[in-house]
């Protein structure tokens, strides 16, 4: 039986993608070994459904924000890189007037166009990054935290042009060399992938609040919005608050009173 | 048939080499930034999408425009083109290839690129893009040299291409639209926000695609014996010329939307872009030299004795090309994460490793297309008369 | 054979190039086989010496285990892992694995280098420092 040397690179090159493909079908197809009765939360973890936090401005000075922010940025290795194109950062001081675009009128004050504020992630309801993510990197919790799976993440950067709020900073080189005390605790980034405030979710698997409403003196209030008899619950329907661009739909979990 | 790629003139391998070398270069530089990140680019946490994403959106409308041939002669039987078919998916095909590739040199760990196909998120419309560009390349290689192989033995293609045909046909817009639907869904960006972006991109597909398909006509009836057809190229002229208008038009509308509502978060990235923000103005240059290509190329092209000059033609299709090029493939990326979300002007402007890794890939695109013409026109040369019986060679 | 010499020069070469990885080793001491060391002063401490899982298993098996523990820990939030005897342990490389295996050079590496293995985990995870310091 004679074949054409065409016919033969043929049946080779499929029996190829037979062969590779059939081995890669049964690795991924096997059954695990593990079961899910193996795992359990810890007890003293805080539970919700949907995580949030209002900001009291009147009681936060430029000091206590400082606090915050070094104790965000301590505890999880958040790289410094000295420069505005590669900068990292989870949360950070913002004038009125650029956290809330559109919301300031010429006939203000120059204190309140310039008051500082504190900006985050904003753990959005609706949130657009997770919309746009193409491999599920960043996802929503069930307890509403979005998170970051920084194992899974490719780096296209697609949730930073997505986010209408600037959250989230990626990784353009090596953060390692930048960081200046490593927490051991907590893992680094490597370059190549996005990171945000994440609320401190290793922080409520154990049963602390957020780095940052530790060190707000009360400040920061933090709760779960959908427990109605919660204090943020409480605070929400007393005062008046405001969210950064509600107007577009991702119904921020980040609250602020003036 | 890939054969006929290794027998070639002087010039030819001349080529091949030059390419090669521009592709090595971008491949070293390429290296540079695989071992110390996208840092080395211009891109910033302002501006997190630069110079590689926008050569990706401008490549996708090129790659799309294969239909503007193939929708004519196969769904209406314009006979004129059916020289160029296979011209026009032979450029589809090193365009996608080079799209994939601009996406590859952006991502931040290009070693997980498989977990877009091993977590599929459909509400995600990156992963559909991936999907739709894969599917496109697939259909045009699959095309392409069916027909071509058809033609070197000198028959009709087979029965069973005329189904792929369609879904090549139909699946071109597609790519397109859904790389306009990455930038038109995107709450917080207002430059993007707009219904008539993907509008915008099958109107600026149509006129860059099918006039950089006449620059390469004229450069194969220069290069080889293969003669495209005068008619072939003046009606891919007449094709340039209204998707150029409405291309403008289109322009023009969404200045009208950000100027008549004075909506700052429209206004001021146009602002930006064709004036300068804050005193920051380092692309008001390349949108207004765009701006003037596009008026130069729309007075070459609507006045039809002009358009038939060839030479006028070619100047106009260089205009249309580098016009869109700067407009598609800079302006409206930078233009999207300028002012941030913050109000605030963040500069952006490509770095040299980031341009060198840039022209490595454009590289590779025309050493594909290079090749792939040259197997296309060999076999044209060989049959000599095309299927309707013309002389298809120069003598 | 047409052009017969362009075929079996192109054999040669083929032949060469797949073969390499042998002739380069020709000669040259064999390696040993790895001995991970477990005696840091934490493992030492423990009165009943068990990893989280039995030793074969974790042999054979500890990167399928950690690939489960970082889903279940980032993507599910699950922090405690029941051992099949009733232990627990709270799912982390840094906190639970490397505290008592803190000397990553004499005990990770040793394996991995002997099968020319890189795991990227290390980064982002940080090392812990040798001399079973935290």
């Amino acid at each position: 039986m004679s074949i054409s040397r065409r016919e033969f690179l043929k049946i080779a090159g499929a029996s190829a993608i037979v062969g590779l493909g059939g081995i890669s079908a049964i690795d991924i197809l096997l059954p695990g070994q593990f079961e899910a009765s193996q795992l359990e939360k810890n007890p003293k973890a805080l539970i919700g459904k949907r995580w949030g936090m209002v900001i009291d401005m009147k009681k936060l000075d430029e000091e206590t924000m400082k606090k915050c922010i070094d104790a965000c940025h301590r505890i999880h290795n958040v790289p410094n890189f000295g420069n505005p194109k590669d900068e990292v950062k989870w949360i950070w001081k913002e004038t009125f007037e650029h956290a809330f675009p559109g919301q300031e009128s010429e006939y203000m004050g120059e204190g309140m166009k310039n008051m500082p504020f504190l900006v985050l992630c904003n753990q959005c309801d609706n949130p657009p990054c997770v919309r746009v993510c193409p491999t599920k990197a960043t996802f929503k919790r069930s307890d509403g935290i979005v998170m970051m799976d920084m194992h899974r993440c490719i780096g296209c950067r697609f949730c930073m042009a997505a986010c209408p709020f600037g959250a989230r900073s990626f990784n353009w080189r090596d953060p390692r060399p930048f960081v200046k005390e490593e927490n051991k605790e907590y893992p680094t980034r490597t370059k190549g992938v996005v990171e945000k405030c994440t609320l401190c979710y290793e922080r409520l698997a154990v049963g602390l609040k957020p780095a940052c409403v530790e060190e707000s003196k009360g400040a920061l209030i933090f709760g779960d919005l959908a427990d109605p008899t919660s204090e943020i619950r409480k605070v929400l329907g007393l005062r008046y608050t405001i969210r950064r661009k509600s107007e577009l739909g991702t119904n921020p979990s980040v609250y602020y009173i003036i | 048939m890939l054969e006929l790629a290794i027998k070639g003139s002087r010039k030819y391998w001349g080529l091949i080499f030059f390419l090669l070398a521009i592709i090595g270069i971008g491949f070293i530089f390429y290296l540079k930034q695989f071992s110390y990140g996208l840092g080395i680019t211009g891109m910033s946490r302002d501006v997190s999408w630069g110079f590689y994403i926008g050569q990706f959106t401008f490549l996708v409308g090129v790659a799309a425009a294969a239909v503007m041939v193939v929708l004519p002669y196969y769904l209406h039987n314009y006979k004129k083109f059916g020289r160029i078919t296979v011209i026009a998916e032979f450029l589809a095909i090193p365009s996608v290839i080079m799209c994939m590739l601009f996406i590859f040199v952006d991502m931040g760990q290009p070693t997980r690129v498989l977990n877009v196909l091993l977590h599929p998120t459909p509400n995600s419309v990156m992963f559909f893009d991936m999907l739709v560009l894969s599917g496109y390349l697939f259909w045009n290689l699959l095309v392409g040299w069916t027909v071509l192989g058809a033609e070197r033995k000198g028959g009709p293609p087979p029965a069973w291409i005329k189904p792929f045909i369609y879904i090549a046909i139909a699946w071109a817009p597609s790519i397109h639209i859904v790389t306009a639907f990455l930038y038109s869904g995107l709450p917080g960006r207002h430059f993007w926000l707009s219904a008539i972006m993907a509008a915008r991109f099958l109107a600026s597909a149509f006129s860059s695609g099918p006039s950089l398909i006449i620059i390469l006509c004229f450069i194969v009836r220069r290069f080889t014996k293969f003669d495209p057809g005068k008619e072939a190229i003046q009606a891919l002229g007449k094709i340039v010329t209204y998707a150029m208008i409405i291309n403008v038009l289109f322009l023009g509308f969404e200045f009208f939307t950000a100027f008549y509502s004075t909506i700052p978060g429209h206004t001021h990235p146009f602002i930006y872009l064709y004036k300068g923000l804050d005193g920051h103005g380092k692309l008001v240059p390349i949108m207004w030299l765009s701006t003037i290509l596009s008026l130069l190329a729309l007075i070459l092209l609507v006045i039809p004795q002009i358009r038939r000059n060839e030479t006028a033609l070619g100047i106009a299709s260089l205009s249309v090309f580098f016009a869109l090029w700067m407009d598609k493939g800079f302006g409206l990326v930078v233009g999207g994460f300028v002012p941030n979300p913050f109000e605030r002007v963040f500069e952006y402007w490509p770095t040299k490793p980031e341009a060198f890794i840039t022209l490595g890939v454009w590289g590779i695109g025309f050493l594909v297309l290079t090749i792939l013409y040259k197997i296309a026109t060999s076999v044209k040369e060989e049959a000599v008369f095309d299927k309707y019986g013309e002389k298809q060679v120069r003598t | 054979m047409y052009d017969g010499w362009k075929v079996i020069l192109g054999l040669i070469i083929f032949i060469g190039i797949v073969t390499f990885p042998i002739l380069y080793d020709i000669g040259k001491a064999s390696v040993p086989p790895p001995e991970p060391k477990i005696d840091t002063p934490e493992i030492q401490k423990m009165v009943e010496k068990k990893c989280v899982e039995p030793k074969s298993f974790m042999k054979t098996e500890h990167m399928v285990l950690l690939n489960n523990w970082r889903d279940w820990y980032v993507r599910e939030g699950k922090t405690v892992y029941l051992t099949a005897d009733g232990r627990e342990y709270n799912i982390s490389l840094a906190n639970t694995c490397m505290k008592c295996h803190s000397n990553k050079k004499k005990f990770c590496d040793e394996c991995h280098n002997y099968a020319a293995v890189k795991p990227y985990c290390w980064d982002c995870h940080i090392e812990p420092k040798e001399g079973g310091q935290t």
